[in-house]
């Protein structure tokens, strides 16, 4: 006899056809008299909005994530940025991705659609790097904003504008690159997006809190995504809406995302995408990851609530802010972004620690497995520091080696061996073979 | 055929004192690792058998095979084992265990078994890899840690090396202490690459003993960084093969400033052991529950 009971999402079936309407309008932009443009899942997607409705990005890594997951396709793209050069230790979307752009195929069919420019922004060591490549290899005009101003917890306003100042530059760039007149009020349009979507996504993972959660992290993966993708999308947006309401009813009606939930857990960064089947495994035991810092803070935008627990950031509209001018707008897009819980612990490996501890106890997670994940360095900076920090707390922790986008270090035995012990630990006997 | 230095002794044992006809509980661990595989039979919680061979191309025949060699010249048959639980690498393809449980836990109560209920950290060294372990006074794990995907500061590595300096594996722990003076600790730890500066340090003139010494070294100086980043608290045991080596275990303790615990028992038995011992609680549970 099931536990909870359970259902598919209803929302499925469109998250795919979006998905799949991204990657398909990005292809035949140029066919509409549209402008394509690529840059990272972080870069600020509402700048380019202002060019026009026909302006669509691709964005690399979950393009990169999504190659991945096509193993065969993947293994040539690696080696053929090896073959170029490039070694085997640099951020494994980054060597996906321009595996892609060398072999000249695009994930989903046809020739890699070159883009007319790159528009990107830099926190971690290969960003600027990663597309500066694309930018000289494609031969097209390149921008990257530089928003390493140290953690949010000590914006001030010299370090404010010191973003705001570059977006400001951007937006000439985008008009003498495009020849193209830039509008404020589809800018303005896209930073309520912007805002408006990022809030709604940590209010969907703050419904995780329910036991039992009615959504797994394998899932979330697959949703998460459209922040990643083009955080400043009408579509998008309204679509988090949805899935918001469709979350909400399932913990009203207690329809849960596993069956047999007796043990919640939380990841942390990308996970080996060609083996997502290893959170499969763990529900053989009646365990499922209800998250992680990664996918709550990758792209959700959150606040510290009244009670003292973590929740999602209030928009300014809700707040009653004006954004009526660029400059107001552009502003409220580097506060809100800078605010990302993801950036703050390229600064402080503590910081990241405190969340995670948050998120175990606001949860109520029995344990905390780390990806010490070899293709980005970026987020597994200081992962063994908050894998000390978080046994110290007395939460029970377990790590394994593997890299997001390169199946080439990834061991999928050993991490089951090392998911059994973990279980075992836990007092967890598996209910199937 | 050329000498395979790296080959090292099989052997089994039983206990001629006891009679496991008695009516006592007769459970079995089956440890199928990577390299090497034991069995252990026990009689009411009594070390009774084992055996300790080389593991196979295949991993059921290797299981079967190391489990009758235990049983060798008991009388008993696979058959007459009330209960047996499969650990190690191959632990799903024991085709006589009623169970499998990882080697993880069956090291940490092996070693609890053999040592005493005040072992706190446990450094298994496997052929494959090398697992820190922390566990409580019944030899139940509380947190853990692997190597990662790497043959360094393995058994496998270990043999490798045997290999490549023509000296049989067992005789690596003395030799690597026939040395003027100690050596620095080979830079890499990688087995192709310090197989790599082994041979260039042979090359310069390094006799084959003071190469040893600087590999056992680095061996040592890897598995520390992993049990300091688990945490040591006392008691601290070494399981695992290279548990026999001296070259490595007192250089190890050297830089942990820690001695390990020693036992009478066979430390490369600690998982067959172990998962002998939990094949006897489950036996009794089983049984209880019918």
């Amino acid at each position: 006899m099931p536990k909870y009971q359970t259902e598919p999402l209803k929302c499925w079936k469109k998250a795919k056809e979006l998905r799949d309407k991204y990657y398909l309008d990005y292809a035949t932009a140029h066919e509409r008299g549209g402008l394509r443009w690529t840059g990272g899942a972080w870069a600020f997607d509402a700048i380019p909005a202002g060019l026009g409705d026909d302006v669509y990005p691709i964005t690399g890594e979950p393009y990169a994530a999504g190659i991945a997951f096509n193993k065969p396709f993947s293994l040539r793209c690696l080696e053929e940025a090896e073959s170029k050069g490039w070694a085997r230790d640099l951020c494994a979307y980054m060597r996906n991705y321009w595996g892609s752009m060398y072999l000249d195929e695009y994930n989903t069919g046809g020739k890699y659609p070159k883009p007319d420019f790159a528009f990107q922004d830099h926190i971690c060591c290969s960003h600027a790097k990663w597309y500066q490549h694309v930018a000289e290899y494609k031969n097209i005009p390149y921008f990257c904003i530089d928003i390493s101003v140290g953690p949010y917890k000590d914006l001030n306003e010299d370090r404010l504008m010191f973003v705001v100042n570059q977006m400001h530059e951007s937006i000439e760039f985008l008009e003498k690159t495009t020849g193209r007149t830039y509008d404020d009020e589809k800018l303005i349009e896209a930073v309520k997006n912007d805002c408006r979507l990022t809030s709604v996504w940590a209010e969907i993972c703050a419904l995780n809190r329910n036991i039992p959660a009615p959504l797994d992290e394998k899932t979330m993966y697959s949703l998460y995504v459209f922040g990643t993708l083009q955080k400043a999308k009408k579509e998008f947006a309204d679509f988090y809406e949805e899935l918001r309401d469709e979350v909400q009813d399932r913990v009203d009606r207690g329809i849960a995302a596993i069956a047999n939930e007796r043990c919640r857990l939380m990841s942390d960064t990308q996970p080996p995408w060609g083996f997502l089947k290893v959170f499969r495994y763990l529900e053989g035991y009646g365990a499922l990851s209800v998250g992680s810092l990664y996918s709550f803070g990758l792209i959700g935008i959150w606040e510290d609530k009244p009670d003292g627990t973590w929740g999602p950031r209030t928009t300014p509209m809700d707040k009653g802010i004006p954004i009526d001018t660029r400059d107001q707008a552009l502003r409220i897009l580097a506060d809100w972004n800078l605010s990302k819980p993801e950036f703050q612990h390229f600064y402080d490996a503590g910081l990241k620690t405190k969340m995670m501890l948050r998120i175990v106890k606001e949860w109520k997670l029995d344990g905390v497995m780390l990806h010490m994940n070899r293709g980005c360095e970026g987020l597994s900076c200081g992962i063994s520091e908050n894998r000390l920090g978080i046994a110290e707390a007395g939460v029970p922790v377990m790590t394994f080696e593997g890299n997001m986008g390169d199946e080439r270090e990834f061991d999928e035995i050993k991490t089951r061996d090392r998911m059994d012990t973990f279980m075992e630990t836990l007092g967890l006997e598996r209910s199937e073979s | 055929m050329a000498k395979e230095f790296w080959r090292w002794k099989e052997y089994n044992w039983h206990d001629e004192n006891i009679d496991p006809r008695a009516g006592g509980v007769i459970s079995g661990g089956a440890d199928v690792g990577s390299v090497s595989s034991q069995a252990v039979v026990m009689v009411d919680g009594k070390l009774y058998a084992f055996s300790s061979m080389r593991t196979g191309s295949d991993s059921p025949n290797s299981a079967l095979d190391s489990m009758n060699w235990a049983l060798e010249g008991t009388g008993l048959k696979i058959e007459d084992l009330h209960y047996v639980v499969g650990t190690g690498y191959g632990r799903v393809n024991v085709p006589f265990a009623n169970r499998a449980i990882t080697e993880i836990a069956c090291h940490a109560r092996g070693a609890n078994f053999m040592c005493g209920p005040s072992v706190r950290t446990i450094l298994d060294m496997g052929g494959q890899d090398c697992k820190a372990i922390r566990c409580d006074n019944r030899g139940k794990v509380t947190n853990f840690l692997m190597n990662d995907k790497c043959a360094a500061g393995t058994g496998r590595g270990m043999e490798v090396f045997a290999d490549l300096l023509s000296v049989s594996i067992e005789d690596v722990g003395d030799l690597s202490f026939d040395i003027d003076e100690e050596p620095p600790p080979v830079s890499s730890t990688c087995v192709v690459f310090a197989k790599s500066e082994a041979a260039g340090l042979l090359r310069q003139g390094w006799d084959k003993n003071k190469v040893l010494a600087a590999y056992s070294s680095a061996m040592a100086h890897r598995v520390v960084t992993l049990l300091e980043r688990l945490g040591i608290e006392k008691e601290f045991v070494i399981t695992g093969g290279i548990a026999k080596n001296r070259g490595v275990v007192e250089r190890l303790e050297k830089e942990l400033g820690l001695k390990g615990l020693q036992s009478d028992y066979d430390t490369q038995i600690a998982g067959a052991l172990g998962a002998a011992l939990f094949g006897k609680v489950l036996y009794e549970k089983q049984q209880a529950g019918k």
